[in-house]
């Protein structure tokens, strides 16, 4: 099925819908917290010291892993493996599924990441060097921990699903590209319920951090709530966090015989690609991809009540972002935009994910949540739409653009429709 | 090390690797698998254990002999004789 004008002139069992939705984040642990936390302007960026780099800042999330995972388990396995275990379980319990009568077979597990292993591997060189580097030191664990697709074989694990599992390499798009996976493969028939989204593990590995720092791309400030600042003159860089949001997924076919709670139709996407750099966004590529995502939603930019932007805290990616949103954007006077990344710092594989759940609360309250942190707007930033601050009560929210991109070029869009 | 201290070291181990296991009734003469939930990564992780601290050495052919907590501490008593408990 292709490029459809809009999703209302397909099949229900064309049309897909979030029906669940489970979530940690550095300022929450579910739906609910986070989203007060977003509406009260509370941020989750703390102190954090990582070996070798030593003290930054970081966005952690202290959800309950022997919630749904046994202890030996945890161990076992990933940090990456127990986000997803706790968000696929709490998603499962928000949508009101009866998992013992699940057709496990039927079942698809995709999840996003904009990276795996570098965790593992840091902690074994850590800690064979202890052994002056005796490789029969390393740890049989190193492998079944390291493989791309172990978040989401975990969850699977756990879980009992006996569907196809995987990941989805996307750098920080890869939430968004979890979910338009789920997407299709529900369209495709090819698994009749999908457990999507996005996870990050990265704050538990030093070299993100000492990446970004000799890119001059990580977040410093003395208060580390307003390290992350997307937008403002004064930003200087990228908060590292953890999470994961995983979103059940649904035919309407489907959802509706079950007499589901729908909490948005997915009825647009896209993804495409920059391939002009390694790190430097192409705004005539995002641009392009919102463009995209919004013909096949099949309505025009002005329908769009609430942009979530991608923006980092970087000076130039933050700046061409915005170039991106005015060209889409620009003339739509009731199309308000906001950041959530201000609140949490960036939770890279999460982050698309993560932060369209947050901006999803919105169907209910209409409420759209603030981009905290700007004392100075950047004038390249300036987009009269922006939501600084404080939020911004709407009369209606009934369709929400969510962007996520990434490094080496990779750009993403959801539209998420109210139902 | 003596036995006794040797028994306690692989305690230490398994509270590890098994962390939600009740290890104060392990009986002695029973094979591990038949009272833990221990599966072949976990006893590769008793003699990684064993080999980060104490330097001890388990070849592939010796591992039956790491069957239960008796079989275990006899086998690793004349290994371990110049161990120091930690």
């Amino acid at each position: 099925m292709i490029a459809p004008a809009s999703t209302e002139k397909l099949p229900d069992d064309q049309r897909i819908v979030i029906t669940g939705i489970g979530l940690t984040s550095p300022n929450g642990n579910n739906l609910t917290e986070f989203r007060e936390n977003l509406l009260n302007g509370k941020s989750g960026v703390t102190e954090y010291n990582i070996r070798y780099f030593g003290d930054t800042v970081a966005g952690i999330c202290d959800f309950e892993a022997t919630r749904h995972q046994s202890r030996r388990d945890a161990r076992r396995g990933t940090r990456a493996g127990s986000v997803g275990i706790y968000c696929a379980r709490e998603a499962i319990a928000s949508a009101g599924i009866e998992w013992d009568n699940m057709p496990l077979d039927r079942v698809g597990v995709y999840v996003g990441v904009t990276e795996h292993g570098n965790v593992e591997t840091e902690s074994e060189i850590h800690e064979i060097k202890q052994f002056d580097y005796d490789v029969k030191t390393w740890s049989h664990h190193h492998n079944p921990r390291t493989v791309a697709n172990n978040p989401a074989g975990e969850i699977a694990l756990n879980m009992g699903i006996t569907g196809p599992h995987y990941t989805i390499g996307a750098a920080c798009a890869a939430g968004n590209a979890g979910i338009i996976q789920g997407l299709q493969m529900l369209r495709l028939g090819e698994c009749d319920f999908a457990i999507a989204g996005g996870v990050s593990e990265s704050i538990h590995t030093f070299g993100i951090f000492a990446g970004f720092a000799s890119q001059g791309a990580l977040a410093e400030h003395t208060d580390p709530s307003k390290a992350s600042r997307p937008f403002d003159k004064n930003r200087n860089g990228i908060v590292v966090a953890e999470g994961g949001c995983l979103y059940t997924l649904e035919r309407l076919s489907d959802a509706k015989a079950r007499g589901a709670n729908i909490v948005g139709e997915i009825v647009g996407y896209a993804i495409n690609t920059d391939a002009t750099d390694f790190v430097l966004p192409n705004p005539e590529r995002q641009a392009q991809c919102m463009n995209m995502a919004l013909k096949k939603a099949g309505i025009n930019a002005d329908d769009i009540d609430i942009v979530s932007t991608h923006a980092t805290g970087t000076g130039m990616g933050d700046a061409l972002e915005c170039d991106a949103v005015r060209r889409v954007f620009g003339n739509c006077e009731k199309t308000y935009i906001n950041n959530t990344k201000s609140f949490i710092g960036h939770t890279m594989g999460a982050a698309g994910a993560l932060e369209l759940a947050g901006n999803l609360a919105a169907f209910d309250d209409n409420i759209v949540h603030a981009t905290i942190n700007v004392d100075e707007i950047d004038p390249e930033c300036k987009l009269d739409q922006l939501v600084l601050n404080q939020p911004r009560q709407l009369d209606g929210v009934d369709y929400i653009l969510n962007n996520s991109f990434g490094m080496l070029g990779i750009n993403s869009a959801t539209v998420i429709k109210r139902m | 090390m003596a036995p006794a201290e040797i028994r306690n070291a692989i305690i230490d181990i398994l509270g590890d690797i098994a962390p939600d296991e009740d290890l104060s009734d392990l009986k002695d003469e029973v094979s591990f698998r038949d009272q833990l939930e221990l599966d072949s990564m976990d006893f590769l992780d008793i003699v990684m254990e064993l080999r980060k601290r104490y330097r001890v050495q388990v070849p592939e052919e010796d591992y039956p002999n790491l069957d239960s907590m008796h079989s275990t501490v006899t086998y690793l008593t004349p290994k371990m004789v110049d161990c120091v408990a930690t």
